[in-house]
């Protein structure tokens, strides 16, 4: 009896198997209800792209907004035509067009939506919908173009285009996917994360054509998309358009910092484009022929152009020697032209005179004495330690790297250590005699427009700065800025010696820049000629305003307009009126920057 | 200690293949039901449950090393303490486990946690093999018939206070094991008649008819007998209590909780509520269904992504397999299964002690229940309880615990050669 019972057991194991197979196969084989009913339960998982946040200028007026667009989507596994010449006819595309993108898209994925057209107008898309149902694994996706009401502010803006394959591999938490915009260059691409918002996805339950049959349960796994978040730019756009205006048809840097905040008013690169042409579907193209320009547009003078930052870089020397204590307003040096060539003004100058009058021969003899401070006896050594001592209080004024605005791309220039003379002069074979361009900020320094407009600011604030940056306030909260803008920068210059400087500069207008020079506004300012080997001297000025309440510090860079006192002076001096006083009283000022004719 | 050590051309490689076999069978599904191709994740990311499931299977093989290089009579000897301590434990779990949906099920700290109850199974299987081992243990005998079913009450009893009647329920699987060793045929006829009629009561719309046939088929009984009065009161009364049990039934599933009854509902009725409690049920199946002869694809599966099917990565884990790889991938699956089962009886069969024999019988019914009812519920033949698929379900303890159930057995196999001949 008991024997039995193993193989009673065996039959069992045997029955349910085969129980379940049965009816398996009834289910899966015989049944096709259930094929049908799968069909009806098909789920679509559509991406819902947010709104990318808007920017305004300080004022609150719109800089960019969002211009709705339709992108025709094809799923290269589900797509099938049986008539080419059809579908080309209806969807207004040429066959090579189509081919080239429905490989472009099977090579991305074969499950995975690609763009096969792109940026249908509302009239060609109101047309096409009608036809989609016959289409499978074709939809529309409805996306935004960056749109800008006043072609203005380009390059600090930036623009964004469609994300390539480097970075989506780069994006490791697979938030991207192809064909998504993303910031590339300015404020789009800094501040991308604030401005992207949050994709979301819905499901839809659909049927096998694809018809809508509502949210899949009832949206419990829906996530909604959420609206990038607006930035509100420091830019004065009014300001911004009227530099553009000045600086139309000329190359050169103009920047234009508010001092108190480090909040950068204007910002120009000459010459600049239409940032609506680098929109939409004319973005390659655009980009292309931008790209190709000798004049180079695309490129970002003010924070990517170096120059050697000339007689301006005095100041930074006086100042130096102030709180060294090796100068005094009382120094005097004779302008002695044997040394390095001058231009005609009284002789011997102080301090306050040499700044006045620029004189080369002072700085000549003032940083020898900051640079040889008898540390070591050897004239060799000596040097090295005060070249590498100087440098370091020149780094303070936020020189020699990059200042870290909210822009990628920036240069740092370069202030030179002892390791440059000694890689090229070898260690111990240089002395201040090899040196000695550096006292007039020339030779082997350079420095951006940028970096420039922020010595304005220092003048202007005695003695600190904020990082100069784009952005005031996100989604209306200035506190959401980076940190980084809202830390003073001492430069280790006590204030009062700034009070010298600022006379000093106010008083330079009357000998070096006397078109800058508005009746009844103070401006400091000091002329600059940047040396340029291969051409014309580049026409430099950088000044604040009014000198006792500074509201504007400003660096205006005009290429091969030579001296500074022309073209760039007379640039900054209306930049500054506009900001300040709103309105032009010069117009044949203005005249005169406009006409562009400054070499004489 | 020569016999300790693992002779490795006795074990049983048929059962040890087939069991990796269905592991990774399980894993590939595991990633299918997590698969999203917006998203294109790795089977290996360790993000996923694909990922998460790696590592389980690589803990799995750890525990296999170490049950395999063990003494065989590790288990034996403290098959008593391994499933006391499993008692208390499961004592401990309402009171310092995690409460999830009103179960609590887990125990352990942080991201580490076990179900007792799974592990629980084992340890029972041991303890009754322990227990029935002697020589003089009869089944057919009142006072081993209670100490048997004392031992398999005990950790039913604690589990039913998570309260998780699924996995309660499993233990009564070794009933099967019972019926091996001896316990009379009459209990299972007794047992399989008030099931039945059990059905039928729920089954039937009206009990009317349910009485009335018992009542006519009494009566025939009473008639075609002896008519002794003796005989005809004992009939009658056994008719009266069954239609008075009928009845009661109603009253009995009236009363418990919703989820249960709506559960049971849906057997008899698949179609009653498609989108509220038969979902399940009716996802299930059509995720089954539409898989048709080859199914459609792996990976390619619309219906088990998103949560059509609730829970298709543990308990309903099947669909996926009818889904993507149809009727030919579940004879596959049901084909491995029914394999190792009938390899593990013919394993028990040539067992040379009573202890090894009854744990391999414990194995056999313990996997063949979770199998037969898994697999059952997700097509609709049997209500839903919440039990995981031996070796593929998503999850720790679940895969662990069979994977140690089945191993003991294993190790116990392939050391017969050294164990003394007790077979009674």
């Amino acid at each position: 009896m008991k024997d039995q019972r193993p193989v009673v057991i065996l039959i069992i194991i045997f029955l349910v198997s085969a129980i379940l197979l049965v009816k398996l196969f009834m289910i899966q084989v015989l049944d096709d209800s259930f094929m049908k009913k799968a069909e009806r339960n098909a789920i679509q998982r559509i991406v819902d792209h947010p709104y990318r946040g808007l920017v305004y200028d300080r004022n609150g007026k719109l800089m960019v907004f969002n211009n709705p667009i339709f992108d025709l989507m094809v799923v290269p596994k589900e797509f099938n035509i049986q008539d080419t010449a059809q579908f080309c006819q209806l969807f207004k595309i040429s066959k090579e067009d189509l081919i080239a993108g429905y490989s472009a898209a099977k090579k991305y994925s074969s499950v995975k939506p690609s763009p096969l057209i792109k940026q249908i107008s509302t009239t060609d898309f109101a047309r096409i919908q009608d036809f989609l149902v016959d289409y499978p694994g074709l939809f529309i996706m409805t996306r935004s173009v960056r749109s800008y009401p006043l072609p203005s502010a380009s390059h600090a803006l930036g623009y964004i285009g469609e994300i390539n394959g480097n970075q989506l591999e780069k994006d490791t938490l697979k938030y991207y996917s192809q064909g998504d915009y993303v910031g590339l260059s300015g404020l789009e691409k800094f501040y991308e994360n604030e401005l992207r918002g949050r994709k979301g996805v819905k499901y839809k339950m659909v049927n096998v054509r694809g018809i809508d049959k509502g949210p899949f349960k009832d949206g419990e796994y829906d996530t909604a998309s959420v609206a990038g978040k607006n930035i509100t730019s420091t830019i004065d756009l009014e300001l911004q358009r009227y530099g553009e205006m000045l600086m139309n048809g000329k190359t050169g840097s103009v920047v234009a910092i508010e001092p108190k905040t480090g909040e950068i008013l204007a910002m120009i690169s000459a010459p600049f484009y239409d940032p609506n042409e680098l929109t939409g579907a004319e973005f390659g193209k655009t980009y292309k022929k931008l790209n190709n320009d000798k004049a180079k547009p695309l490129f970002n003078r003010p924070i990517m152009a170096t120059y050697p930052p000339g007689s301006i870089f005095k100041i930074v020397q006086s100042l130096i020697g102030l709180q060294e204590g090796i100068l005094t307003p009382s120094s005097t040096f004779a302008c002695n032209r044997s040394l390095v060539a001058c231009h005609n003004h009284p002789s011997p100058v102080n301090l306050f005179g040499a700044i006045r009058n620029s004189c080369n021969p002072y700085y000549h003899q003032a940083f020898r004495q900051i640079i040889n401070q008898e540390v070591s006896t050897n004239t060799f050594k000596d040097t090295e330690i005060g070249l590498n001592s100087w440098r370091e209080k020149v780094l303070k004024f936020g020189l020699g790297g990059p200042l870290g605005l909210d822009m990628s791309g920036e240069k740092g220039g370069d202030i030179p250590s002892s390791k440059l003379y000694d890689r090229v002069y070898g260690q111990g074979r240089w002395k201040y005699s090899t040196i000695y361009s550096l006292s007039i900020g020339q030779g082997e320094m350079q420095v951006t427009p940028l970096q420039m407009a922020n010595l304005a600011a220092i003048f202007a604030n005695k003695g600190y700065y904020y990082t100069p940056h784009l952005v005031k306030a996100i989604d209306g909260d200035a506190s959401q800025i980076p940190g980084k803008f809202q830390i003073k920068h001492e430069v280790g210059i006590d204030a009062h010696h700034f009070d010298l400087i600022q006379d000093a500069m106010a008083e330079a207008l009357y000998g070096t820049a006397n078109r800058a020079i508005i009746k009844d506004l103070v401006i400091a300012g000091k002329t600059g000629t940047a040396q340029n080997p291969h051409g014309e001297d580049h026409s430099v000025f950088i000044a604040f305003a009014p000198k006792d309440n500074p509201k504007i510090a400003i660096a205006v860079y005009v290429e091969n307009a030579g001296w500074g006192g022309r073209a760039a002076a007379s640039t900054a001096s209306l930049m500054i009126e506009k900001y300040i006083k709103g309105e032009i009283t010069r117009p044949e000022l203005q005249e005169y920057v406009l006409a562009g004719n400054f070499i004489y | 200690m020569k016999d300790s050590e693992l002779n490795i051309n006795r074990v049983d490689w048929i059962a040890v293949t087939i069991y990796f076999a269905l592991v990774i069978i399980g894993w590939f599904n595991i990633y299918a039901t997590v698969y999203d191709s917006q998203l294109e994740k790795s089977i290996f990311d360790f993000s996923i449950n694909s990922g998460k499931q790696l590592v389980r299977i690589g803990v799995a093989i750890g525990l296999i090393t170490v049950i395999m290089v063990a003494d065989y009579r590790f288990f034996e000897n403290l098959s008593l303490v391994i499933y006391l301590f499993f008692l208390l434990i499961l004592i401990v779990t309402p009171v310092l486990g995690k409460e999830v949906n009103g179960q609590i099920l887990s125990i352990g700290f942080g991201e580490f946690r076990i179900q007792p109850g799974e592990f629980a199974k084992f340890a029972t299987a041991l303890a009754l093999a322990k227990v029935m081992e002697r020589p003089t243990f009869d089944l057919a005998k009142k006072q081993y018939q209670f100490i048997a079913f004392g031992v398999l009450l005990i950790p039913v009893a604690l589990i039913l206070l998570q309260p998780d009647t699924g996995t309660a329920m499993v233990y009564f699987s070794l009933l099967l094991m019972f019926y091996r060793e001896g316990l009379p045929q009459w209990y299972y006829v007794l047992g399989f008649g008030m099931i039945a009629v059990t059905l039928l009561g729920l089954g039937i719309e009206n009990n009317l008819y349910l009485a009335g046939a018992i009542a006519l088929l009494t009566a025939i009984l009473i008639f075609l007998g002896r008519r002794s009065w003796q005989r005809t009161i004992a009939f009658s009364l056994i008719a009266i209590g069954l239609i008075a049990y009928i009845y009661s039934i109603d009253f009995v599933v009236s009363k418990l909780p919703p989820h249960q009854q709506n559960r049971i509902m849906v057997l008899f009725n698949p179609d009653l509520d498609p989108l509220g409690v038969g979902w399940n049920v009716t996802q299930s199946k059509i995720a089954i269904g539409s898989g048709g002869l080859f199914g459609k694809g792996y990976l390619e599966g619309t219906q088990t992504k998103f949560d059509f099917v609730p829970e298709q990565h543990t308990d309903f884990i099947f669909c996926t397999l009818g889904e993507e790889f149809g009727w030919i991938g579940s004879l596959v699956v049901i084909g491995l299964f029914s394999g190792l089962l009938y390899r593990l009886v013919i394993m028990a069969e040539r067992q040379k002690t009573r202890f090894s024999r009854i744990y391999g019988y414990g194995v056999v019914s313990i996997l063949l229940f979770h199998f037969m009812i898994n697999i059952a519920m997700t097509i609709g033949l049997f209500p839903v309880v919440g039990i995981p698929l031996p070796f593929f379900s998503y999850g720790g303890s679940s895969l662990w615990s069979f994977t140690v159930l089945l191993f003991i057995f294993i190790k116990l196999d392939s050391s017969r050669a050294s164990q003394l001949g007790r077979i009674s």
